[in-house]
């Protein structure tokens, strides 16, 4: 009898301090809505703006070449951009450029960290040089390629060629998207490198041990504790790299200006030479709105793959 | 089924010395207990025997075969490690799975000897579960089982209970008394805790400063040490040391004077002892008494009294202001600052030489 009575008052105390706590929630809740507004507002003019623009401009025609014809065109400018032969090597070129520098950077990231995690005489200044592409801007890295390693005539690959007696290879003629694809994973393999790094210092050293007295080699206690503990680190450099390596640019105008023809053209380059270098403002906001639409499609499901192994551990 | 013999085992990092030369015999059915304080190399020692340390000098035999610079797989020896090293992605039964995976056992005797280790360890309902969604004692529990399931020549384990609240530290020295009583195998353990020591140990290796300070029973090192460390390592509370003065020997004992100026005379071996020179007398706590004060002519002043119920430990200041520890019966009341009689149990005490060395006890018998 005792007891239930005791039960009973618990619960009605509880119920209301619990309301009463929800009402200062509540009225907190107000209060910093109120207090984030302003800022919340100015984001999404932000936002909103240059997207509402874009729209409006991908319905009109506008090219600079023909100022005041800016009749409405509906979605004239979307099928004469997608129709166009450039797109589809655009999209193309943009995945293969994405997907090949994601495999290069993680699986040669995943391979030099494990390698550097050694203890070796120098290890630190390795690590510093490791990382320090990363720290070079887009277009420096680019023309260093450009001119003092993939140069026919005056490069370092070029020397090498000739030095072992083979015929120097004209890079950006000859493989223009690999040229590429080397030179931003050269940029990007440093950052793999340094977030793969810093997670391998976390394995645990205990495990290691227990997996060596199991009999586990070497290559067993790579596929069965380091790549599972790297699991996490390296969805997250998938999910950053996909961001920026979607938007390349820097590294193509640089060396190959989207040439030989379209080989080396991606979505972000194509959208530059449609507005700036065919003056169409027009059919080019038709172009970023697509490739608005494609980094959504992208981040829906890097997000789902990511966010799944992200909150998997917690 | 397996012995472990280490002779003249020498370990260095650098130029520190970690282990300075370990002689040991480990028989089969053996439980033994590496016991020390921190950085005494117990741990060192059995990462030696596990070899997940190169050793400097000395070898290690098991059955007589050398393993000394054999990897650690090939040892047939089995470890628990103080932080379980579970592995993280892995279910319990994948953990306990993957030792017999890699040296390609069929499956359904892997199944076989993972239900075996289940049902002694009464994990079979967790079996599919993650690590992470484990309480500490299942965890520890699964490291074993991880063990058992190699049926490996000899367990090792590193201070497997440290992470463990005491409650459940309890419960698992009970639990691991018993493994060792059903797995019948050569057990060596690490610890830091002289009740696990004390516990679990056929045989207790006691270990200072990478050297072995003494090796027998817990009985017997507990009541005949060899020397003050082993004397004051083990024993809670800490057995009471006190200086003295030799005034002198003979074949019923060792007369001395204490620095408060009491005599008394012990039953001990007076081998080598020159009357004048000075000793460490040690008395247990168990082995005084707190009489009344007119009585006796062992005197001294009452500090703080820790009460537990069952008994109360006194500290007790001598006139020499050394401090002795008493138990007396848990109702005792002492105030602090009272002056209390001594009364010493002679035949229990112990005396040390010079060198810290233990003098040889008349009546070791009735020990």
């Amino acid at each position: 009898m005792n007891t239930t009575t005791l039960k009973v008052s618990d619960i009605k105390s509880g119920k209301k301090g619990e309301s009463g706590v929800m009402g200062i929630a509540k009225q907190n809740a107000k209060i910093s809505r109120y207090l984030v507004s302003p800022s919340v507002l100015l984001l999404l003019a932000w936002m909103l703006i240059p997207l509402s623009m874009t729209i409006y401009f991908s319905l009109i025609r506008f090219n600079l070449l023909y100022p005041g014809e800016n009749e409405f065109v509906g979605l004239e400018n979307f099928e004469f951009f997608v129709t166009d032969e450039s797109f589809a090597a655009g999209m193309s070129n943009t995945l293969l450029l994405v997907g090949s520098v994601l495999l290069i950077t993680v699986v040669l990231g995943v391979l030099i960290s494990v390698v550097v995690n050694q203890a070796f005489w120098g290890r630190g200044i390795v690590r510093v040089m490791l990382i320090s592409p990363f720290f070079i801007m887009p277009t420096v890295n680019a023309l260093v390629w450009k001119n003092l390693l993939l140069h026919p005539v005056s490069g370092v690959f070029a020397a090498m060629w000739t030095f072992f007696g083979a015929e120097p290879v004209d890079w950006f003629t000859e493989y223009p998207l690999f040229s590429i694809i080397m030179i931003v994973s050269w940029q990007w393999l440093p950052f793999a490198i340094l977030l793969l790094m810093t997670a391998l210092q976390s394995l645990d050293q205990e495990q290691q041990e227990a997996a060596r007295l199991d009999g586990a080699g070497p290559v067993d206690i790579f596929f069965h504790l380091t790549l599972p503990h790297l699991a996490r680190p390296i969805s997250v450099v998938v999910m950053i790299e996909t961001i920026f390596l979607l938007s390349i640019f820097a590294e193509i105008f640089t060396t190959t200006s989207g040439g030989p023809g379209y080989e080396t053209t991606n979505l972000a380059y194509l959208i530059y030479s449609q507005a700036l270098l065919q003056f169409d403002v027009g059919l080019a906001s038709a172009g970023g709105l697509i490739a608005v639409i494609l980094a959504n499609i992208a981040a829906f499901f890097l997000v789902r793959l990511v966010g799944k192994s992200l909150t998997e551990k917690n | 089924m397996a012995k472990l013999t280490i002779k003249d085992l020498k370990k260095s990092y650098g130029d520190v010395e970690i282990l300075k030369g370990i002689n040991l015999n480990i028989y089969d059915n053996e439980f033994v207990v590496f016991v020390g304080p921190s950085g005494c190399g117990k741990s060192t020692l059995l990462r030696s025997i596990a070899g997940l340390e190169e050793v400097s000098g000395g070898n290690i035999f098991i059955d007589d075969k050398d393993i000394t610079d054999a990897a650690p797989a090939k040892r047939d020896l089995a470890m628990v490690f103080q932080s379980y090293a579970l592995y993280p992605h892995m279910s319990v039964r994948e953990n306990m799975a993957f030792a017999l995976k890699l040296a390609k056992q069929p499956k359904h005797i892997i199944d076989k000897k993972i239900m075996d280790a289940a049902k002694i360890l009464e994990l079979d309902a967790l079996l599919d579960r993650k690590p992470k969604e484990l309480s500490g004692g299942q965890r520890q529990r699964v490291a074993i089982g991880r063990s058992i399931v190699r049926h490996p020549k000899v367990f090792l384990f590193d201070e497997p209970l440290s992470n463990l609240d005491a409650a459940l530290r309890v419960q698992m020295r009970i639990e691991l008394a018993r493994l060792h009583h059903d797995l019948k195998a050569t057990m060596i353990y690490v610890t830091h805790d002289q009740v696990e020591a004390m516990t679990l140990a056929d045989k207790v290796v006691v270990l200072n400063k990478g050297r072995i300070e003494q090796v027998g029973s817990p009985m017997e090192l507990y009541h005949n040490p060899t020397n003050i460390f082993v004397a004051g390592f083990l024993g809670m509370p800490k057995m009471s040391f006190l200086q003295a003065k030799v005034i002198s020997a003979n074949s019923l004992g060792l007369t001395v004077e204490l620095s408060s100026g009491v005599d008394m005379c012990i039953p001990v071996s007076s081998d080598g002892i020159a009357k004048g020179s000075t000793v460490t007398v040690g008395i247990r706590p168990e082995h005084i008494q707190i009489t009344d004060k007119n009585n006796s002519n062992f005197t001294g002043r009452l500090d703080v009294s820790e009460h537990l119920g069952s008994d109360t430990y006194c500290y007790v200041n001598t006139d020499a202001n050394e401090q002795l520890t008493v138990r007396t019966p848990g109702y005792y009341q002492g105030k602090y600052g009272d002056t209390v009689g001594l009364q010493v149990d002679l035949r229990h005490c112990h005396v040390f030489n010079n060198d810290g060395q233990s003098l040889y006890k008349l009546n070791r018998s009735a020990a």
